[in-house]
């Protein structure tokens, strides 16, 4: 796993003229500037539409600040906005949410401990063809699952239902956790397994006492990364819920395409906030682990 | 009694890799083994097996009489110090060492009066309550020995456990597990690829190439009499010479024919040894090449020899020559006078001295 | 506990994973494999009938523009994420005061669902009162900018609005991999005097040829499956102009009932991410087995 956050030692001397470099830095910081902006500028769209009344927005432009701050958008988008022919907001749907990704994240993360324990530290013949099985299958696209798992799911009798979206994403969320805890227990060495043995520890006992104490920066790193996945999941939201049982992704979807009425755009940007901000709000807490998740999936070792 | 340690026959494969092939060997209380031999000569692996840490592909392991073949580790009453000390990151060093004893369930105040005990011998009372991110590397190899020790057990293992300190502190930890194998009267067995602590330490040695035993014996026998040319050229720094030379019989002894660079060869008599064949290779230590005034025994012999290279090493001044088309180590007295370039009268001490085959590399004497 | 209980706990923990993945992964690739070789409509049926389904694929105009969406999408996303995402990993290593912040700015709507990714963008680029509608509004009443309703031009707005996303992410991965280079290395192109630039174009960037990888890789992969961004961006319209693979085989699956085209694109889908990560994978897995 790599940390971007260290920066190199005083280096790089050059030997242009004072003047030249002053300008070479005042681009770059401009150059910096303007795409800060390009990342802002849909946030900041996003956030004063929200306050806007509807008459501003279509007489003002884009990127005006709102004359006058209301958070009528926010209420109707949180309470009584039209998702198809229910209109309560999304409020129930975030609450879906909630109630899919804190159990799912919890199983998938334990299970993928579990597995990784056993890849990087039981080693037995076949284990690691096990894991190359799992980390294939964080590869695959899940549209090529979505028809039997629908009907499976009928089958189980959890179609449609909450606790089937929560078996759906633990199912597929168990190769990346598998490869995050199997990535970093492989990097501590095997002779503390050992000497735990000798100790007269088992399975459990060295997993417990020995491997989870070690293991808060991992953890924070997979229950994030899992969280924002199945947070931001639309796709199994969409084809294995039914109308209550949605996931707030979906509700937004549906309050944003949904044909009927005035567009509100103030009431979507209220509500794309909403189904944005746990996912941004863990960002902003605990940004290093999101990045590190992000990279560990995709960087060596 | 029955010995403490015993390994019968014992074979290991990964896959179609063998490596440990019928491994014999056995120790009586009290006896301090040390498996030596390069990197990848199966020595760990050896230990890891003794520990019940690695299944064995074919053989047995007796433990204190009892059969331990296919006893998990923690019912072989063993206790294991490891090279990188694997001690548990997020617990203090006092819970590391009771971690055993918690795990099989031994009651409070025993974990406590044995701490306690251990600690002090060991001088790590001032330790207890750090991480073991908080210690120094000998401080950690300290615990780690703790951790062993507290268990009191039948046999005591050990992998490579000062291969990560720094030399002076090495020299110094060595003393004291040799210290601690006396006080203790305890078995132990020893992990290293480093021939002198294997020397310093063992009261039995087993060298080890390619996952086969070359030699068993006591470290005298070992550097006296290797049993072959690996075991020659391994034990022992600098190296035993191993010069080839020729051979024939004359009046019930031997000559010995070295060939030099320039000049007529060394010849040189071996009043034993009768019976060899006529090429040989000859084993002579660097401390049996000296200055003809030190010489220890009256039959050593003086040849003159062209030093290429003088190494002073504080006590000693080593000399480097070429013979038999090889290069020869001598050790002579730090104030020599010897010069590269120079012919130095050299007493040859043949009453150690090996010989092997050339073609089997097998000892002849 | 038993002996044998406890020799083979660690099996024992793997095997209701091992199970999962056997089933919900390839047993599922392979229902959907063999639904694919035959006649299903809206409920499957299991009798092979040879290549039916791709054949209708293949003569499927429809599926025609996906397949070129996600070759022009892709491309475009791919390669402009990465220039991207290298550009600002370079500007970022040149000691930048502001470089925390910064990088959390760029790196911030990766955390977020492509659903509202696309409701901002969708939003933005609306032409009645967006970007078009702003720029008018400053006086240039000839600007145009209706991409989002454009046929021909809205599958370059699920580019920009994915590149928006990805992009920072791509920075993230290059800046790790800018600053695990071996300072010594650079130390010495600095005693032996080579330019700054230099440095990076022959030393510092030659050696990130695996996150170069990585990273196309990583953004090929998101490509082929990119669905929600569309859902929410255009909907796969005007018409199905902007449809890829992804919306496709949701539309046959779970609007038009015809399980047979839904699973043929799915393992079209499958197979063009083989093709691109298998061999990824392969020399990944053979690498850390050394």
């Amino acid at each position: 796993m790599t940390d971007i956050s260290h920066t190199r030692s005083p280096s790089m001397a050059r030997n242009q003229s004072p003047t030249v470099k002053l300008v070479l830095r005042v681009v770059l910081y401009i150059l910096l500037g303007l795409f800060a902006l390009f990342y802002l500028m849909p946030l900041f769209v996003m956030i004063t539409t929200s306050l806007k009344s509807l008459d501003e927005i279509r007489t003002g432009d884009l990127i005006s600040l709102p004359r006058e701050v209301t958070l009528d958008a926010w209420k109707t988008a949180w309470a009584t906005a039209c998702t198809g022919i229910q209109c309560e907001g999304v409020r129930p749907f975030f609450w879906n949410s909630v109630l899919i990704a804190i159990p799912a994240v919890m199983i998938s993360t334990l299970v993928g401990a579990l597995n990784g324990y056993v890849v990087a530290q039981w080693r037995f013949k076949g284990a690691n063809i096990f894991f190359a099985l799992m980390l294939f299958g964080c590869f695959i696209p899940f549209q090529v699952v979505l028809l039997p798992m629908a009907r499976v799911l009928g089958i189980m009798g959890i179609a449609g239902t909450i606790p089937g979206l929560i078996f759906v994403h633990v199912i597929y969320g168990l190769g990346f956790t598998t490869l995050f805890f199997r990535n970093y227990y492989v990097s501590i060495p095997d002779e503390l397994t050992k000497a735990a043995k000798v100790d007269g520890a088992g399975f459990f006992r060295i997993f417990w006492s020995i491997f989870l104490p070690l293991s808060l920066p991992i953890i924070v790193v997979t229950v994030i990364w899992q969280f924002t996945q199945i947070w931001n999941d639309f796709l199994f939201g969409v084809s294995f819920s039914q109308a209550g049982t949605q996931p707030v992704t979906v509700a937004l979807n549906n309050i944003v395409n949904s044909t009927t009425g005035v567009k509100e755009y103030n009431v979507d940007m209220a509500a794309a906030i909403i189904a944005a901000l746990p996912t941004l709000l863990v960002y902003v807490v605990a940004g290093k682990y999101f990045i590190r998740g992000l990279t560990a999936g995709s960087v060596k070792g | 009694m029955a010995p403490i340690l015993e390994v019968k026959n014992l074979f290991k494969n990964y896959g179609a890799t063998e490596v440990l092939k019928d491994i014999n060997v056995s120790i009586e209380e009290g006896d301090f083994l040390v498996l030596v031999g390069p990197s990848g000569c199966g020595k760990s692996t050896l230990l890891n097996c003794i520990a019940g840490l690695e299944p064995i592909s074919g053989g047995e392991l007796f433990i204190g009489g009892q059969n331990m073949t296919n006893v998990s580790p923690k019912d072989r009453d063993i206790a294991m110090v490891f090279q990188s000390y694997a001690l548990y990151p997020t617990m203090t060093v006092a819970k590391n060492i009771t971690f055993g004893m918690k795990v099989r369930g031994i009651d409070q105040a025993t974990q406590d009066a044995k701490l306690k005990q251990v600690a002090a011998q060991l001088q790590i009372e001032p330790l207890l309550h750090r991480k073991p991110g908080q210690l120094s590397g000998g401080q950690r190899q300290r615990v780690a020995m703790g951790r062993a020790l507290v268990r009191d057990p039948k046999l005591f293992l050990f992998d490579e456990p000062l291969s990560n300190l720094d030399a002076k502190l090495r020299v110094e930890m060595r003393t004291e597990i040799k210290a601690l194998h006396q006080n203790l009267g305890a078995s132990m067995v020893y992990v290293t690829h480093d021939q002198i602590e294997a020397m310093t330490l063992a009261t039995k040695i087993v060298v080890m190439k390619g996952g086969i035993i070359q030699q068993i014996g006591s470290p005298a026998e070992i550097y006296n009499r290797p049993a072959n040319l690996f075991v020659a050229d391994f034990m022992g720094s600098p190296a035993m010479n191993l010069i080839p030379a020729k051979t024939r019989r004359d009046n019930g002894g031997t000559v010995i024919e070295i060939a030099r660079k320039e000049g007529d060869p060394i010849v040189l008599t071996d009043p034993k040894n009768a019976d060899l064949p006529e090429d040989v290779i000859l084993g002579v230590r660097p401390e049996d090449i000296a200055d003809p005034a030190s010489r220890t025994r009256d039959d050593a012999q003086v040849a003159e020899c062209v030093i290429d290279i003088v190494e002073p090493a504080g006590a000693d001044t080593y000399v480097v020559m070429q013979l038999g088309g090889k290069h020869v180590t001598a050790r002579l007295h730090a104030e020599t006078t010897a010069k590269a370039g120079v012919a130095q009268p050299l007493a040859f001490d043949l009453g150690k001295v090996s010989y092997f085959a050339p073609e089997t590399g097998q000892r002849l004497n | 506990m038993s002996k044998w209980l406890q020799d083979n706990m660690p099996k024992i923990v793997l095997a209701p994973s091992f199970v999962a993945v056997m089933v919900f992964v390839y047993g599922f690739i392979g229902w959907t494999a063999w639904v694919s070789l035959t006649r299903s409509r809206l409920m499957p049926r299991y009798e092979l009938d040879s290549f039916i389904q791709y054949e209708r694929l293949a003569t499927s105009p429809r599926f025609e523009t996906a397949m070129v969406n996600l070759f022009i999408f892709g491309t475009l996303f791919i390669v402009i994420a990465m220039v991207l995402g290298l550009l600002l990993a370079i500007l970022l290593d040149q000691k930048i005061r502001t470089e925390g912040a910064l990088r959390t700015i760029y790196l911030y709507p990766m955390a977020l669902s492509m659903i509202v990714t696309g409701t901002a963008w969708k939003w933005i680029l609306n032409p009645g009162l967006g970007l078009e509608a702003m720029v008018q509004g400053w006086g240039f009443e000839s600007f145009e900018f209706d991409w989002l309703v454009d046929p021909d031009m809205a599958i370059y707005t699920i580019v920009i609005a994915a590149i928006w996303q990805s992009s920072g992410f791509v920075m993230a991965l290059f800046l790790a991999g800018l600053r695990s280079v071996d300072e010594e290395i650079i130390k010495a192109a600095q005693v032996d005097g080579i330019p700054h630039w230099r440095v990076y174009t022959a030393i510092i960037i030659p050696s990130m040829a695996p996150i170069f990888l990585s990273a196309f890789i990583v953004l090929a992969h998101l490509a082929i499956k990119s669905f929600d961004l569309v859902i929410a961006l255009t909907g796969g319209g005007p018409g199905y102009a902007t449809d890829l693979p992804a919306t496709y085989m949701y539309a046959m699956a779970f609007s038009r009932g015809d399980i047979g085209q839904a699973a043929s694109s799915a393992m079209v889908m499958m197979l063009v991410v083989f093709a691109i990560v298998v061999p990824y994978l392969y020399s990944e897995l053979r690498v850390k087995d050394d």
